[in-house]
């Protein structure tokens, strides 16, 4: 009798979660240590089965695998004596930076009622207009987030990309659905927070990147490095993928394995890049993936076709300390003209033994590289008129934006510019619509198969712009 | 198919040079790339005889802190001499880190040969690590001084243990200095030995000569102490 009393008894006074530790876990792949609450509550939360718990590094067919970030590049396994376990305990140092995951250590996510929020009744203010082409992408985005799909929008540089997510994410908030924008880079995420709040100012929009101080926040709207994707689990009804391309191929397998974790498993993802892969080109033309491409800039010119030039062994030419005349020349040029430019360089050490020949052209050229501190304001300064020109590595391959700028790449043919990169080189000349022509060559000792597939690209969507009367006729 | 190894430090992959030599003698293992390795500064030159201190003055042979911390009479003769690899610069600040904060115990290989090699030359019976409080070393899960010694295949002896907690930044030089005992003994063992004392960074001194002194008073015959940074 009384057993069955004690049974009624608890269905009707079912367990009363944690809100603090529901908002804080939920969505998300946790460490102990960064679950700021008492051990009790959370122990409590398993044994309800409103907290799952799982190892953080595990042994799998003679392999090890990090639970959090997916590698199983087995180089980058390594164990400790480890005085929580008191055993030779296995870590993975792929993920080290966020803190060590191992064998002893797990990672706990929130299994109970989902993370809802309340939503507004008007949920977007943005009412700007958008061209043919991102129209067209910005109804299959909205389609695609309805049908919890998967679409590729393949959009030249300067097609105005983030526009085109307006309309989709609209709708998804309206449906009390999450999204996360996704980018590798931090800069990005700072840029578009602000974009994303104008647009959408009854939604609390997150932006999560290392450091970030709403990195432990629940929000609808979450803008995020690629990096902080591995602390979500099923988070997400929509995921953006933004420049997908601009991930070494070492690190394409543990971003597939981050979006795939941090979805929901009815959810829908979107591909955003000016240079989708070979792999993603490849599985659009067999169908496997749905696309849609906006080949024409918002400005509606077509996209500058860059030139190749033979630049001969430039490598012998700086061993003797000297600049191949035709690159000098268009250097010249442009100094001039007070035409700002950006010289492309295969590696830093290239580009340092050349920059005092270049100092010799004009003394105020700078050179730029990746842990530059000044890298910022090196930019600035150029976009300001207060350089007449960077040297730079692939760095500044994406993101620039300069007024009238025209670009060359000393030893196109070199292996770190693949195709992606010179697209996206070429890509920063031309973005306005009063100088939408500008010069973009290529010198080289030999054409690589990259530079000419490059050229082929631009041409390809300039000829599609113009079929699909993308292009104002001059 | 045959993978490179990875560098320790900075993960890219080391390329292999195959030349007759290294198909027919087995070349020492290398575990860090070029690059990172010529970001070490070994401390050269003239330095503090005490504390390892690179000297601007060739005339002076100890330090200021040195003099100061002698004529002390409550650390007078506790620690006599302290060794230090490398220069604490920007990227040693950042291994450390992450070896210490993030916990990446591997990188304690990067230092294993300069640490063997100094090993090798300084005499001592105990090589004894400086601890860590039960707090921290359950945020850690291993003691950073330990972990050098034991991957540059040297046995550590724990006589020490933690007192208080170990918030150092937040005091003063003073406060630190006077503050009440930080360490206790957790062995009798150090009559009349010489111990070797196992710490990451040597910051003002002030936790290597805590320690020393709790060994001193217990019998210790001679207190040295070896850093990777200063
Ligand atoms: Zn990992
Ligand atoms: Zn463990
Ligand atoms: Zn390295
Ligand atoms: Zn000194």
């Amino acid at each position: 009798m009384s057993s069955i009393l004690e049974i009624s008894s608890t269905e009707h006074s079912p367990f009363s979660f944690s809100k603090d530790l529901h908002d804080h876990l939920s969505g998300r792949s946790l460490l102990a240590l960064e679950i700021p609450f008492e051990t009790a509550l959370l122990t409590e939360h398993l044994q309800q089965g409103f907290v799952t718990a799982k190892p953080g590094v595990v042994h799998d067919k003679s392999k090890w695998l990090c639970g959090r970030c997916g590698s199983t590049d087995q180089r980058l396994f390594a164990s400790f004596p480890c005085s929580l376990c008191d055993s030779d305990c296995t870590y993975c140092r792929a993920c080290i930076m966020m803190g060590r995951v191992s064998e002893c250590a797990k990672l706990y996510t929130w299994s109970g009622p989902e993370w809802v929020y309340p939503i507004p009744e008007k949920v977007m203010a943005w009412e700007g207009t958008l061209s043919e082409g991102q129209q067209t992408a910005s109804d299959q985005v909205v389609t695609s987030i309805a049908a919890n799909a998967e679409l590729l929008v393949w959009a030249v540089c300067g097609a105005g990309k983030t526009e085109v997510l307006f309309r989709g994410i609209e709708s998804a908030l309206t449906m009390g659905k999450r999204i996360c924008i996704a980018t590798p880079r931090t800069d990005v995420v700072l840029e578009l927070a602000p974009r994303l709040k104008a647009a959408f100012p009854h939604i609390d929009v997150a932006a999560l990147y290392g450091g970030s101080e709403e990195r432990h926040k629940q929000s609808p709207l979450v803008v995020s490095t690629t990096h902080q994707l591995f602390r979500f689990e099923r988070a997400f009804d929509v995921i953006i993928i933004d420049e997908v391309d601009a991930f070494p191929y070492s690190a394409d397998a543990s971003l597939q394995y981050a979006v795939s974790k941090a979805k929901k498993a009815k959810s829908s993802t979107i591909y955003l890049t000016a240079t989708p892969s070979k792999k993603m080109q490849h599985d659009y033309r067999s169908g496997k993936l749905s696309a849609v491409k906006i080949p024409a800039r918002f400005h509606r010119r077509p996209i500058p076709v860059p030139e190749l030039k033979w630049g001969g062994n430039w490598q012998k030419q700086l061993q003797q300390g000297k600049l191949h005349p035709e690159l000098k020349r268009w250097t010249l040029q442009r100094l001039q003209q007070n035409i700002p430019i950006l010289l492309f360089f295969p590696s830093i050490a290239v580009m340092d033994s050349c920059l005092p020949l270049f100092q010799q052209l004009h003394p105020h050229l700078q050179s730029v590289y990746s842990a530059d501190p000044n890298r910022k304001e090196k930019v600035m300064a150029l976009r300001h008129g207060e350089f007449p020109g960077l040297l730079t590595t692939t760095i500044l391959e994406r993101g620039v934006t300069i007024h009238r700028l025209e670009v060359a790449i000393i030893g196109a043919e070199h292996d770190v510019f693949s195709e992606s990169g010179l697209v996206q080189i070429a890509g920063r000349v031309g973005r306005s619509k009063d100088h939408y022509r500008g010069n973009v060559t290529f010198f080289h000792y030999g054409k690589s198969k990259d530079m000419v597939e490059a050229v082929s690209h631009i041409k390809r969507m300039n000829e599609e712009a113009h079929k699909r009367g993308l292009l104002d006729v001059l | 198919m045959f993978s490179n190894q990875l560098c320790l430090l900075c993960n890219e992959e080391m390329r292999q040079e195959l030349s007759w030599k290294s198909v027919f003698l087995k070349v020492t293992e290398k575990v860090c790339c070029e690059t990172c390795n010529t970001k070490f500064e070994r401390i050269t030159g003239d330095r503090c005889r005490t504390c390892s201190r690179t000297l601007a003055d060739s005339q002076d042979s100890v330090c200021y802190d040195c003099i100061r911390w002698e004529h002390d009479s409550t650390w007078s003769g506790c620690l006599s001499s302290n060794h230090s690899l490398f220069i604490y610069n920007d990227f040693l600040k950042e291994i450390i880190a992450k070896y210490k904060y993030r916990g990446d115990y591997a990188i304690a290989g990067a230092f294993a040969p300069y640490l063997k090699q100094y090993l090798a030359e300084l005499e001592f019976d105990c090589l004894v690590p400086i601890p860590l409080s039960a707090e921290r070393l359950r945020e850690r899960g291993f003691n950073q001084a330990k972990g050098l010694a034991q991957m540059a295949g040297y046995s550590c002896q724990e006589l020490l243990m933690r007192t208080h907690s170990e918030k150092q930044s937040k005091k003063s030089r003073h406060e630190r200095i006077h503050a009440q005992q930080v360490f206790q003994l957790c062995s009798e063992e150090v009559q009349g030995k010489q111990i070797l004392l196992l710490d990451d960074i040597y910051t003002t001194g002030s936790t290597l000569r805590q320690a020393a002194k709790v060994l001193k008073l217990a019998g210790a015959e001679e207190i040295k102490s070896l850093t990777l940074a200063r």
